[in-house]
């Protein structure tokens, strides 16, 4: 077959049916993948949920969107089996040292960190990006799991706290700890006290919504 | 003779006319993504899908594109491939989706893909255009996963997650941005003094 002529009726005609083409084949591709992008995406912050909070977590309360200063924060209360209040997750960020840093922070009902989890950052490989775990390893001060920001000053020594900063990554963990910080005001500002009275849960997990 | 041309096209992407360190193109997901040897990997094998896809694609439409409208052509063609990548790695691969995400994207202006299209696809049947664009993209995964992988043990001590030595000693300079430029100028040295042998 002869290559078509570049007349301008052939190049309009065969660039749309290209693009027709891509169109459509973009278009099935995308209501194929929706589900599963959607799902991946809630499946995360759930486990982030589930792996924050006490293991007597049985379900959540409606999420609290809270705003404190820039920063927006969401509060999840946790109840147990007998729906008892048992602490509550708060997602959390900051800006790092290169874009925005996305926490999942636990707390038990008097305030004390269970644990953490970074859902989101961009911060330097091999530097700042350590604080996935940094803050949960059992060294020097640098382990924040069990600490209550009532108690313990949650900033780096080098500012005069308790938490050893990741080595040549401060500005990182004073970024993380900030975050830690607003959550637990959040959490304190949303909290239940004694045995939730009224509150009547929703029914599980799959009540959370997308925040941001 | 016939299979013989045929795996010397294949063959091609590999050592001859390798994308990174022969053709030097592509440089920008060359450097930034080989951090660690399974994100060479994986952003080889997605290049790769691209260049098969899109040399495929080409040269079946190479007729029917005008001459004068055949870089917009490519661009939609390879453009739809890479969109398709991408939706797929999210939707089943969130995890490596993460730390590729910014550069996947990004395959649509590498040059190989497009030069690929133009070099090849467009001047030769489907069945080479095939082959071209596997043994490219094989290559170019071949050669973002030894980057990634010298990068990766020199400055965390660790391939593919195996832990060879503790990540204390590693030298962080080769997971950032430097190191990447460091190894890839050995890498291309080695590769010349091989071809020159």
């Amino acid at each position: 077959m002869a290559k078509l002529e570049s007349n301008f009726k052939n190049m309009v005609i065969v660039l749309s049916a290209i693009t027709l083409f891509a169109a459509f084949a973009l278009g099935t591709v995308y209501t194929i993948t929706k589900a599963p992008i959607e799902a991946s995406k809630t499946a995360k912050q759930k486990n982030a949920i589930k792996e924050v909070l006490p293991a007597s977590f049985h379900h959540l309360a409606e999420p609290i969107k809270v705003t404190d200063g820039n920063e927006n924060l969401v509060v999840y209360k946790a109840y147990d089996a007998n729906n008892q209040f048992i602490g509550s997750a708060v997602e959390s960020s900051n800006n790092g040292f290169s874009g925005k840093i996305l926490i999942m922070v636990g707390f038990d009902k008097d305030g004390t960190i269970i644990n953490y989890s970074v859902l989101e950052q961009k911060e330097t490989p091999g530097l700042g990006t350590k604080m996935v775990d940094w803050f949960k390893t059992d060294r020097g001060n640098q382990n924040i799991k069990g600490k209550n920001a009532g108690t313990a000053n949650l900033t780096v020594s080098k500012d005069g706290g308790d938490v050893d900063a990741i080595t040549a990554a401060t500005i990182s963990s004073r970024a993380f700890l900030f975050a830690i910080r607003n959550a637990y005001n959040a959490f304190l500002a949303n909290k239940d006290e004694n045995i939730a009275v009224g509150t009547q849960p929703v029914d599980s997990l799959n009540n959370v919504k997308q925040s941001n | 003779m016939n299979n013989n041309s045929n795996l010397k096209v294949f063959l091609n992407g590999f050592f001859n006319e390798n994308p990174t360190f022969v053709l030097i193109l592509g440089m920008c997901p060359t450097l930034a993504t080989t951090t660690s040897a399974l994100n060479g990997l994986s952003m080889g094998l997605a290049t790769a899908f691209v260049l098969l896809g899109s040399n495929v694609v080409i040269s079946l439409l190479k007729n029917i594109i005008p001459d004068n409208v055949r870089i917009p052509a490519y661009v939609v063609v390879i453009a739809t491939f890479v969109t398709i990548v991408e939706m797929s790695m999210q939707a089943y691969l969130p995890a490596l989706y993460e730390s590729l995400g910014l550069f996947i994207p990004l395959i649509v202006v590498n040059c190989i893909v497009l030069g690929r299209a133009e070099a090849f696809a467009a001047k030769n049947n489907v069945f080479k255009s095939a082959l071209d664009g596997l043994g490219m993209g094989l290559g170019f995964s071949m050669a973002l996963t030894i980057l990634g992988s010298i990068r990766e043990v020199l400055g965390t001590g660790k391939v593919f997650g195996l832990t060879l030595y503790p990540d204390k000693y590693g030298m962080l300079l080769f997971v950032l941005a430097p190191g990447a430029f460091i190894a890839l100028g050995y890498l291309i040295a080695v590769m010349n003094k091989l071809k020159k042998a």
